[in-house]
């Protein structure tokens, strides 16, 4: 099975780093077969920033977005951008409080506030863990440990703390929505 | 680096790969999408007690790896398109003292400065033919993460042995993408490496050649007196100006390369054997190519992929085997589409160009083969 | 024997004497600046075997191909890129650039600034002799103003190089500048650079009467020496006016700078080597 997942947003809001954290967890801990990419060119465009993750339990030859099964966006912009890029039975995940949906979705549509959530645990900066933990509760496609090692992967030690409590608010805002 | 399996891009790959192959000499010149592969060699080589410098330029950093490659290094560089333009004058220099090196090209969109973070494939006909004259030169170019990872083995390996300048291309696509690569125990990785042939006799003469056409190496500093230029020169190295002297030189120089092409010659032929359309393909490209070979399948289309590892020496005979419809797919106004045409013998040859920015998608290889 | 008869079979050691003849036109100068090289290398009793000679294209650029030793020929302005590569895999070896005014400072010029400024140690011995030799006498980087050459035909309207204070002002450890007519304080210069480390500079002001000194008044090889000889002042604290060189006026010759103990690229990337180890 192909999965395709797009992840979008403002620069400085981590997008990369989020795609790039959940490929690592796919591809080292759960041993998945797994291409992550980011879009250079959007970053030059000024402000938007994205990343796509492919997850298959075969070779992957293709490695980029054709549609998407899910579609993760932290920004107005990147929904707009990137809305079309969704499939019809996709999933769209939202910073509730950043984006607003234009036109009525059919689609599920999970939203949280992510980065308020990351407000209140002291720093923005975390958003973007926050949102992962979210999609990581909400996919289960990925085991959650695995998630939280690929965080320690990429981030320093003394903010592993912050950034584990990030992922746990993220997940578990995921498990209540069910 | 440890045996495991690692999440990288293919620039870390490739310089992970260079590192495992025994290279221990980088000298290079940021630019993109190749800077990272310089970024780690300076992390690492300095851990392991190699070498690594940045240069003023492209042109200073290949005639530094040629200079280490004579003390007995593995050296190395990376750039990409308008670097290599740079290099093109040392990579006749390398040709002509038969110094190994690698020269890693990171193809990004072309011509001149054009798309610095995105693909092209515009660069294959300059690997073979970017400095002047008539030379054999070896172009490599992996698909995949892992490919790059290990393909560099070959890439040291066909340097040393064969005593050529190894152009490794990969592209935008593969330098920045990230993919699982598996590491093998050390010793493992040990066992592949070929050391090149030295003289057993000092001072030696150091274009020489042996059976295979290649002249054992001296290093520097051991006596051997080597004397090596640019010039056309007899098997001392001394410049001979004549005639006759560039007939035996440079003819060897192309056929050591030529005598050997079988042993160079690296292709995966998916789902080809019974095709009767058959796409030629490499690199980033090659991965929508496999993509619609499966989707063509599935709907009981006889469709394979010919993709070529080794670019040049151009496998010739994997084309003449075959008898099918050829299509050439490549982010490049036709480049190895012409090489294809040249021993099609007969069999139809279409390009399918894209002039890069992105490889094509399934879709779009569909429907110039006629669609599923 | 003599010190002097010593030296001369010595040096015949050091040269690959079945080459000879060599290439250079009769009255040449950079025979001469060979001959103090190559002299200077014995009285420093370098082991010939840990000796690398780099040369890039020009006549000076043949050089390479005399000496007796490890010599690389290279191409055209790239020879300290090349020797660079030599010296920092193997920091162990003598590694000496003999090369041409045109292949240094013109399309070598990036090479030359860039490695005096991070302080290689190989030593440079620079023959200037105004003009493009090889290629029939056209006008240089280091051509005075106001000189006759193939491609300026109405004299010349460019600035050379000022080459010592060049040196200087990118931190080059070792700068001097003799004529071919000063062979003992040339051999002397060349001696003492060898015994220092980091990027060493000589330049060696030298006759070229076959395509430029028939250009311009001096169309034997003594006219030229005679200009060397009374036009050399020795001045080893010479400012920039003094350094710069001006057509058929004074030439300012002698060391420039001697400074000792500054760390060279090799020793700063020993640092490196061992902060990378150390790392984790």
């Amino acid at each position: 099975m192909r999965i395709e997942i797009k992840f979008g947003g403002l620069g400085g809001q981590g997008i990369i780093t989020m795609g790039f954290i959940f490929a690592n967890a796919a591809a080292i801990y759960d041993g998945k077969e797994c291409v992550f990419t980011q879009d250079y060119s959007a970053e030059a465009r000024g402000g938007a920033s994205t990343s796509e993750v492919i997850i298959s339990d075969e070779k992957i030859d293709y490695p980029h977005v054709t549609k998407a099964d899910y579609l993760v966006v932290m920004s107005q912009s990147a929904y707009r951008d990137y809305i079309d890029k969704l499939r019809n039975n996709g999933v769209l995940i939202i910073d509730s409080d950043m984006v607003k949906i234009e036109e009525e979705e059919k689609r599920k549509v999970y939203g949280i506030p992510a980065t308020k959530i990351a407000e209140n645990l002291g720093n923005t900066i975390v958003a973007n863990i926050v949102m992962l933990g979210f999609f990581t509760g909400i996919t289960k496609m990925l085991k959650k440990e695995s998630v939280m090692n690929a965080i320690r992967d990429r981030v320093p030690k003394k903010f592993w703390d912050l950034n584990e409590k990030a992922f746990n608010r993220g997940y578990s805002h995921a498990m209540h929505m069910e | 680096m440890k045996s495991g399996y690692y999440f990288w891009s293919g620039d870390i790959a490739a310089a992970e790969g260079a590192i495992a192959a025994g290279c221990r000499f980088y000298a290079g010149y940021p630019i993109t999408p190749s800077s990272e592969i310089a970024e780690r060699m300076a992390l690492r080589l300095p851990q392991i007690g190699g070498k690594f410098i940045q240069m003023e330029d492209e042109i200073g950093s290949i005639a530094a790896i040629i200079g280490a490659s004579w003390t007995g290094e593995r050296a190395m560089t990376a750039t990409s398109g308008p670097g290599i333009s740079l290099m093109n004058e040392n990579i006749g220099l390398a040709i002509m003292m038969e110094a190994p090196i690698v020269v890693v090209n990171a193809m990004r969109g072309d011509p001149s400065t054009g798309l610095p973070t995105l693909i092209g494939q515009g660069d294959l006909m300059q690997a073979r033919y970017g400095s002047h004259g008539s030379y054999e030169i070896i172009v490599l170019y992996p698909n995949s993460i892992q490919e790059t990872f290990d393909l560099m083995m070959d890439a040291f390996n066909m340097a040393e042995k064969y005593r050529v300048p190894v152009m490794y291309l990969i592209d935008a696509l593969l330098a920045h993408m990230f993919e699982r690569v598996y590491v093998p125990p050390e010793e493992e990785i040990e066992r592949k490496i070929i050391r090149r042939k030295v003289p057993n006799k000092v001072p030696s003469r150091p274009f020489e050649p042996d059976d295979d056409l290649v002249p054992p190496m001296p290093l520097i500093g051991q006596g051997h007196k080597i004397h090596a230029t640019g010039l056309t020169h007899d098997e001392r190295g001394y410049p001979n100006l004549t005639p006759k002297a560039q007939e035996k030189l440079v003819r060897r120089l192309n056929e050591k390369i030529i005598k050997h092409e079988r042993e160079i010659w690296k292709v995966e032929e998916y789902k080809t054997e019974d095709a009767d359309k058959i796409i030629v393909s490499f690199g980033g490209e090659s991965r929508a190519v496999r993509n619609a070979v499966n989707s063509a399948r599935k709907n009981g289309k006889k469709v394979g992929m010919l993709r070529l590892i080794t670019l040049w020496p151009f496998p010739h005979e994997f084309i003449k085997k075959y008898t099918a419809d050829f299509y050439v797919a490549e982010l490049n106004y036709g480049q190895m589409y012409h090489k294809v045409r040249e021993y099609a013998d007969g069999n139809n040859v279409k390009l399918i160009a894209k002039m890069g920015g992105e490889i094509h998608t399934p879709n779009e290889i569909l429907k110039e083969i006629g669609g599923v | 024997m003599s010190l002097m008869e010593d030296l001369r079979y010595g040096v015949e050691d050091l040269l690959r004497t079945e080459r000879l003849p060599h290439v250079w036109c009769p009255g040449c100068g950079i025979g001469i600046t060979l001959n103090a090289f190559l002299r200077a290398v014995l009285r420093r009793k370098i082991d010939p075997n840990k000796l690398v000679v780099v040369s890039g294209i020009g006549c000076t650029g043949r050089a390479a191909g005399y000496v007796n030793v490890d010599s690389f020929h290279t191409t055209h302005g790239r020879a300290i890129p090349f020797a660079i590569g030599i010296k920092f895999a193997r920091p162990e070896l003598t590694v000496v650039v003999f090369s041409g005014d045109g292949d240094l400072f013109a399309i070598g010029g990036n090479h030359f600034v860039n490695a005096a400024r991070r302080n290689h140690s190989i030593l440079v011995i620079a023959v200037n002799n105004f003009t493009y030799g090889m290629t029939g006498g056209q006008h240089g980087p280091t051509t005075p103003t106001g000189a006759y050459t193939t491609t300026t035909p109405y004299g010349n309207p460019d600035r050379p190089f000022n080459i010592p204070h060049l040196a200087i002002s990118l931190g080059a450890p070792y700068v001097a500048r003799w004529t071919t007519y000063h062979v003992n304080q040339l051999q002397n210069s060349i001696y003492k650079a060898l015994g220092m480390k980091g990027f060493r500079l000589i330049e060696v002001i030298s006759q070229c009467p076959t395509v430029y000194g028939r250009r311009n008044s001096m169309r034997t090889p003594l006219s030229m020496m005679e200009y060397f000889e009374k036009n050399s002042i020795v001045k080893n604290d010479a400012s920039f006016e003094e350094m710069e060189l001006k057509y058929n006026e004074k030439i300012v010759v002698g060391e420039f700078r001697v400074a000792k103990d500054i760390p060279t690229y090799e020793e700063r990337y020993d640092e490196v080597i061992r902060r990378a180890k150390n790392a984790d």
